[in-house]
């Protein structure tokens, strides 16, 4: 369950947080998506959306934790390569 | 498309599967609980980079695969009511209940309409007010939300025709259900990472200390579910049994407050069977009392829940873990997509289907893996 | 035929109302000598040997963005004839109107096959009408056949594929299923994708004058690349290999493909094809290709090997081979 796709916030409208909406710009293709659950996100905000709802907005700095736990792997792995 | 192509890389996964392979030290069995971590788990190979040792089940998130069957009749059997429009998503619709599917109802005469989002079905009821819709809702705690303001919306423009027939479940009482089942060998879980986005993850340290099993709240792209992999064979090696999150650019330990708070407003936790597992206690959402008006089952008749038929399936046991879909006698042989012999062959997010989609038939003769 | 605004039965009662119906709306459309002489088959003169295909074109929405259902019967059987390697020629059309059907829609349907017909190079030349009670269609119905000329110097089909032919695509893939789809289900996506429907003689053609022995084509429709390929294997009793990183997708296919849940190898094309030629030929084919725009992404993809008979299986983005099979029915979106 829960097949929910990453996209970007190109505008919001609305007043009522509960029926707030924005286009969501999703490589390429748009959709108006529902905000409701996500009322802080912001034009240029990407969010996490499934059925047509924005489930969470995607926090850049701790999206690159894994490239960074990626880069210490490739350290480790090249020591232990060096190893005797 | 960002978020998605970058944790796709093939160099990455390599590196993170050769770590797990470094890490490990002895057998260990673990279980993604959600269907779409079993589908890019089957889709992209990731269980092929994995070394011997870790043993990766598929466990029963996929709640297309845990309906009952007589939610399915129930749905196929208020779509054949004339004047009725049943709108359901894509998934459900080629589940087989006892006798064809919505599909089936379609081609039979019946208005059934496949819809995107929830809203869709109640823009369909304002816009054919001499009708009744009926949404079929399903899901776990990530779709719960999106039905919940279907619900909402639904009362504030005081429709008339709009009903919805409730078949929600939740995870964390699935996962406790597989680890008490007798034949268990479930030792850490991958915990779904949408439902988490929704609920947070105050329900698992409860369960990671009762049972002893790391959970790990794991995305759904390949890295996410490597990363996630590695962290849950870590503990295990370091005899260590926490929750752990890499999945944070989506969850927080709080989850999704907004959602939380309108689910909470629509459905109450209820008892429910699962299709495969049996009746298992808060494990099901239902409308409150300030919703029932919206209850299909109070519009239309009450779903009445039989028993499950016994048989050659195994799909009880794939769901929860305990056998791999080539591990059943009848895989690819007996059973396939186009003569399933239970849900998780006929669904296609079910185990079952995924394996025989992506390994073919011959995945039974290359010995269970 | 004025004062009437949509079809009625009548039309297709063999009387003055259809007689009416066919002078003044439908052979005017194509405006072919042969259609013109209104017997009830047409003349036509043929040497050597010649394909012959049929099909029928059922598809909702009926407009749909970069064609509609008149393009596509024109184009499906073009294209058909040209997977044998003929020069289309010749074509039926047979038309089944539902009862309520807008004159002004069935024009449109009309003339847009007339245009595909004249860029195809193929005349229609014969055909036939009836009408069916309101609800017992879904708008229109067309059944085609056609007639080609075998200009290929060897006979193309499965049973020429050879283990280590080297398969390859003609362009990107799922541009037809996801512009049908979000156009008949209403899924209110913004996008620039269009159907793909096009003739694909002309690349073929360049081919075969080109002096390429070229095995097999096959067309992709339903099923997508998958169900063509599969098809092939199983005919030939042959193995295929796939690159998935070869495949030329573009980005917005693509991402409509995830948002919906679908496989891009599943969804439908209209205007693409898998060509099969010996591995020294390969380079050759693509370069030739790539100077037709119908063709202008074409991409080795795939290898044939012997064993086992029948397998397709698709190497993914880790380098994990999977196993590609047909699915049992048309592919749904999916929220799980």
């Amino acid at each position: 369950m829960c097949l929910a796709v990453p996209g970007r916030v190109l505008d919001r409208s609305g007043d009522d947080p509960l029926t707030r909406v924005g286009r969501v710009d999703f490589g390429g293709v748009v959709k108006q998506i529902n905000l409701a659950f996500a009322p802080e996100a912001e034009v240029g905000d990407y969010v996490l959306v499934h059925v047509g709802f924005a489930i969470a907005v995607i926090d850049a700095a701790e999206a690159a934790r894994i490239f960074a736990h990626l880069d210490e792997l490739g350290e480790l792995a090249e020591f232990a390569a060096r190893a005797p | 498309m960002k978020y998605r192509d970058e944790y796709r890389d093939a160099a990455a996964a390599r590196r993170l599967a050769d770590a797990i392979a470094r890490a490990v030290t002895r057998p260990w069995t673990l279980m993604e609980v959600c269907g779409g971590q079993t589908h890019a788990i089957v889709r992209f190979g990731i269980d092929a980079l994995l070394p011997r040792e870790v043993t990766l089940m598929h466990g029963p998130g996929c709640p297309v695969c845990v309906t009952p069957v007589e939610y399915v009749d129930k749905a196929i059997e208020i779509a054949g009511r004339p004047g009725v429009i049943l709108c359901s998503f894509g998934d459900m619709l080629r589940v087989p209940g006892s006798d064809g599917d919505l599909f089936a109802a379609k081609s039979r005469g019946a208005d059934v309409r496949m819809v995107y989002s929830p809203l869709d079905a109640v823009e369909i009821a304002r816009a054919e007010p001499s009708r009744q819709v009926v949404f079929f809702a399903v899901g776990f705690e990530t779709t719960a939300p999106a039905n919940a303001m279907a619900a909402y919306r639904a009362n504030q423009l005081s429709l008339a025709n709009f009903s919805m027939l409730v078949s929600h479940v939740l995870v964390p009482p699935a996962m406790r259900a597989v680890l008490e089942g007798p034949g268990n060998r479930v030792q850490g879980f991958l915990a779904a990472g949408h439902v988490c986005t929704i609920m947070g993850l105050a329900d698992y340290a409860p369960i990671a200390r009762r049972y002893g099993v790391p959970i790990v709240a794991a995305g759904f792209e390949p890295l996410d579910i490597l990363e996630a992999l590695y962290l849950c064979v870590r503990q295990l090696e370091e005899g260590r049994a926490e929750v752990e999150n890499p999945y944070s650019r989506v969850v927080t330990p709080a989850g999704n407050r907004a959602a939380q708070a309108l689910m909470g407003e629509v459905f109450r936790v209820i008892p429910r069977r699962w299709r495969g597992l049996g009746d298992i206690p808060d494990s099901g959402l239902a409308l409150t009392d300030a919703y029932a008006g919206l209850d299909a089952e109070r519009r239309f008749g009450r779903v009445c829940e039989g028993d499950e038929a016994e048989g050659e399936c195994l799909s009880g046991l794939v769901l929860r873990g305990e056998r791999k879909p080539t591990q059943c006698p009848a895989f690819g042989v007996r059973c396939t997509p186009e003569r399933p012999l239970g849900v998780t062959m006929v669904s296609s997010e079910g185990a079952c289907a995924a394996y025989f989609r992506y390994r073919g038939a011959t995945a039974a003769t290359e010995g269970a893996a | 035929m004025s004062g009437e605004a949509t079809i009625q039965l009548a039309h297709g009662g063999g009387g003055r109302a259809m007689a009416r119906l066919i002078a003044e709306v439908i052979r005017p459309a194509f405006d072919d000598p042969e259609l013109n002489r209104s017997h009830d088959g047409a003349l036509i003169d043929l040497a050597g040997a010649v394909a012959f295909t049929t099909d029928s074109y059922v598809i909702r929405p009926l407009i749909f963005p970069g064609g509609d259902i008149g393009a596509l019967a024109v184009n499906g059987t073009v294209n058909d004839l040209a997977m044998c390697g003929a020069r289309p020629l010749y074509m039926s059309v047979g038309l089944i109107l539902e009862e309520g059907l807008p004159l002004a829609l069935l024009r449109r349907i009309l003339a847009s096959m007339r245009g595909a017909a004249g860029a195809a190079g193929v005349r229609l030349v014969t055909g036939d009408t009836k009408v069916v009670d309101r609800g017992k269609g879904d708008g229109i119905f067309i059944n085609t056949a056609g007639i080609g000329a075998v200009v290929a110097p060897a006979p193309i089909g499965p049973q020429a594929v050879r283990p280590g032919d080297a398969m390859i695509l003609s362009g990107d893939i799922g541009r037809h299923g996801v512009a049908v789809m979000a156009a008949r289900e209403n899924l209110g996506l913004e996008m620039a994708i269009e159907s793909d429907c096009a003739p694909l003689w002309a690349p073929v053609l360049g081919l075969i004058e080109a002096g390429i022995r070229v095995r097999c084509l096959r067309d992709l429709t339903r099923g997508g690349l998958a169900s063509a390929s599969v098809e092939i294997a199983e005919t030939a009793g042959v193995s295929i290999v796939l690159d998935e990183s070869a495949v030329p997708i573009r980005e917005d296919v693509a991402s409509a493909c995830e948002l919906l849940g679908l496989d891009p190898m599943h969804v439908a094309n209209e205007g693409r094809f898998i060509a099969f030629v010996a591995p020294e030929d390969a380079e050759r084919t693509v370069e030739l290709l790539r100077t037709h725009q119908v063709a202008a992404e074409a991409a080795v993809i795939g290898r044939v090997s012997a064993a086992p008979a029948g397998r397709v299986s698709c190497r993914g983005a880790l380098g994990v081979a999977r196993a590609i099979d047909m699915l049992s029915g048309e592919q749904l979106p999916r929220i799980c």
